[in-house]
């Protein structure tokens, strides 16, 4: 087992390479000069060699690679092209903010979508399981922007209550009003971008817990079970269930890149102050360091997830066996 | 490739297949079962007609720009209402049908190509080939596929063919990994080994013998792509990185619909409406498909 660990360290360190090559690549794609980026096009020759030379860009490109690489994994992605202020200082700043809408959305959409997920195994091809198919498809077909947009539309201009852009209103927070308002008001922000975002997954991952209960119920164990006279309660939660809930178990890891952006799209829509709208501009305004902050974080958490979740297979699953 | 299918699936299962029947009909038999997937089918023809169709479908010049109807309500005259210049929603919405189909269908299919070309590679000759390979699918396959898109997207310069490029380039890694996997264990069939031994080439082996028993799953997969393909142009055009003006997309549309959608809400409806339609369409289809083609995919 702890081969398999080491080989699969290993390999994580190949694909960290990997991605830190292709973010690197990004601003070297581009058509143009990065400098014309930072000062007038027409600027005299002089002051685009200090440019250059301040941002290192007059050296070699592996040279350039290098010193990115190698102040990347200390944290330190450089300054924002645009303006000026580290990149890390930049997502640190937002991240709270998006991280507390994707953890209220996937504390949702776990406690709803996995006992809908089970109800829908336990009574296959019932109208709640066919609801929770089509479910799945609207979600997975539907711009989400787009509902976002139709629910401000027809739900939040109508009902007051309900905010559309931001994330708390001002003068409003914890210690200077009491816990309840605060919590309302929280509320009226959170509602709508959590509920196109829960809309979006919520029937996807009950239908993958609908097919790992599946898959157990018909194993023979859980029909020995049944044999030996056990309530019907009994075997579904305890024999089945707990088997089922394994693959479920993994996900948790996979998750983790998702708190980092998930949310991008819908950010932007609901002008949520957190990290899609730092990317959004940066995008727009070719920040080329901030962009490739963005991809590099979000590919390693991508890889970090996959490996937390191999381990998690490896601590819940002791029937698995590695070479 | 039809027959070949047939008579290998005929040999699987003798009893299941009536006498006399080829492989598509059995395949457009079962598909006709999934109602939603039918019904998805006449749908999307209706689409593409109207795609096909647009220059006599269209009541308007779909650049014709006229300030003094800026922004009317849906009408007689004007089906869908016009946008914040004048120009008719309706006959926009329909040329853009042509433009978000075709982006969805072209940009799929660099997607499948350069997925089954990966996959076919890395599954057949296996060993180093493989090992490298797959390394650079994981590293592509890591990266939040939304960060890639739109930042290949933000650096190229906007074509539309350039967007059919970069959906194209991001949405591979998947389907290489599920075509490696099916040419891993058909590799090792005996029908296989046979073409080995007549003296077929690894060229011919791959595209000849493996490959059209491992269709079932590209086809399932290129359905969901193309509907995956057209959200996703509809996602980079909401940020303004998609098919740009005067062409209309459904994205663009939607996505000037946005400034203005409170007052003019129809500006962002209908073209939602369609990109929504199509693509479960494609997603029902899909799973028609799945369903149909191969009953072992069945769960």
């Amino acid at each position: 087992m702890y081969r398999y660990i080491l080989r699969r360290l290993w390999q994580m360190l190949f694909l960290l390479i990997g991605i830190s090559i292709i973010s690197f690549s990004i601003m070297h794609l581009a058509p143009g000069d990065p400098v014309d980026m930072l000062v007038e096009r027409n600027a005299p020759q002089a002051v685009k060699e200090r440019i250059r030379e301040v941002y290192g860009l007059d050296q070699p490109i592996y040279v350039q690679y290098g010193r990115w690489v190698s102040k990347a994994v200390q944290g330190d992605f450089g300054k924002s092209f645009v303006s000026g202020e580290p990149v890390m200082k930049m997502i640190l700043d937002r991240l709270p903010n998006t991280l507390y809408l994707n953890l209220v959305v996937m504390v949702l959409i776990y406690a709803i979508a996995l006992p809908v997920g089970i109800i829908s195994a336990l009574r296959q091809y019932s109208k709640l399981d066919h609801a929770v198919t089509f479910m799945a498809f609207m979600g997975q077909s539907m711009p989400p922007f787009w509902l976002a947009m139709l629910l401000i539309y027809f739900i939040a201009v109508p009902v007051d209550f309900i905010k559309t852009s931001g994330m708390a209103s001002y003068g409003i927070n914890i210690r200077e009003s009491p816990f309840l308002i605060v919590l309302l008001d929280r509320l009226r922000y959170l509602i709508l971008p959590a509920f196109v975002m829960v809309f979006g997954s919520l029937a996807g991952l009950a239908r993958y817990m609908r097919a790992s209960m599946l898959e157990v119920i018909r194993q023979d164990y859980v029909r020995t079970a049944r044999a030996k006279g056990l309530s019907e309660r009994i075997v579904n939660y305890k024999h089945a269930l707990r088997n089922a809930l394994l693959p479920i178990v993994t996900l948790v890891g996979l998750e983790l890149p998702i708190l980092f952006s998930g949310a991008f799209i819908l950010e932007v829509v609901f002008s949520w102050p957190g990290l899609g709208l730092v990317m959004m501009r940066a995008i727009q305004q070719r920040d080329y360091p901030v962009v490739m902050a963005f991809n590099t974080i979000g590919a390693t958490l991508m890889v970090c997830g996959t490996f937390l979740s191999d381990m998690l297979y490896l601590v819940v699953d002791p029937r698995i066996k590695y070479e | 490739m039809s027959t070949k299918l047939g008579t290998n699936r005929a040999r699987v299962s003798p009893a299941a297949a009536r006498p006399e029947e080829t492989y598509l009909a059995m395949v457009w038999r079962r598909f006709k079962q999934h109602k939603l997937a039918l019904i998805s089918l006449y749908v999307l023809l209706v689409l593409y007609a109207i795609a096909l169709f647009a220059p006599m479908l269209a009541t308007h010049e779909y650049t014709a720009v006229a300030p003094a109807n800026r922004l009317l309500e849906p009408s007689a005259e004007h089906w869908f209402g016009t946008d914040d210049i004048g120009r008719d929603v309706y006959s926009r919405v329909i040329w853009g049908a042509r433009i978000s189909l075709s982006v969805g269908i072209v940009a799929a299919a660099f997607s499948v190509a350069i997925g089954t070309i990966v996959g076919a590679v890395a599954g057949y000759f296996g060993g180093r080939v493989d090992d490298i390979l797959m390394r650079i699918t994981e590293v592509f396959m890591a990266f939040p596929t939304f960060f890639l898109l739109i930042t290949v997207a933000a650096v190229l310069p906007r074509s539309i063919f350039n967007i059919m490029v970069v959906i194209g380039l991001t949405s591979w890694p998947g389907l290489a990994r599920m075509v490696r996997a099916e040419f891993l264990t058909l590799r090792e069939r005996d029908f296989t080994e046979a073409a080995r031994a007549v003296g077929a080439g690894h060229a011919r082996i791959i595209s000849r013998h493996i490959l059209p028993n491992a269709i079932a799953p590209i086809i399932v997969s290129t359905t969901l792509r193309i509907g995956g393909a057209i959200l996703a142009e509809s996602g980079l055009s909401f940020l303004g990185l998609g098919v740009q003006e005067p062409f209309p997309s459904w994205g663009n549309i939607l996505n000037r619909g946005r400034s203005f959608y409170l007052h003019a809400p129809w500006m962002m409806m209908m073209p939602g409406l369609f990109i929504f339609i199509t693509v479960l369409a494609f997603n029902f289809i899909g799973d028609g498909l799945r369903d149909a083609l191969d009953p072992r995919m069945k769960q």
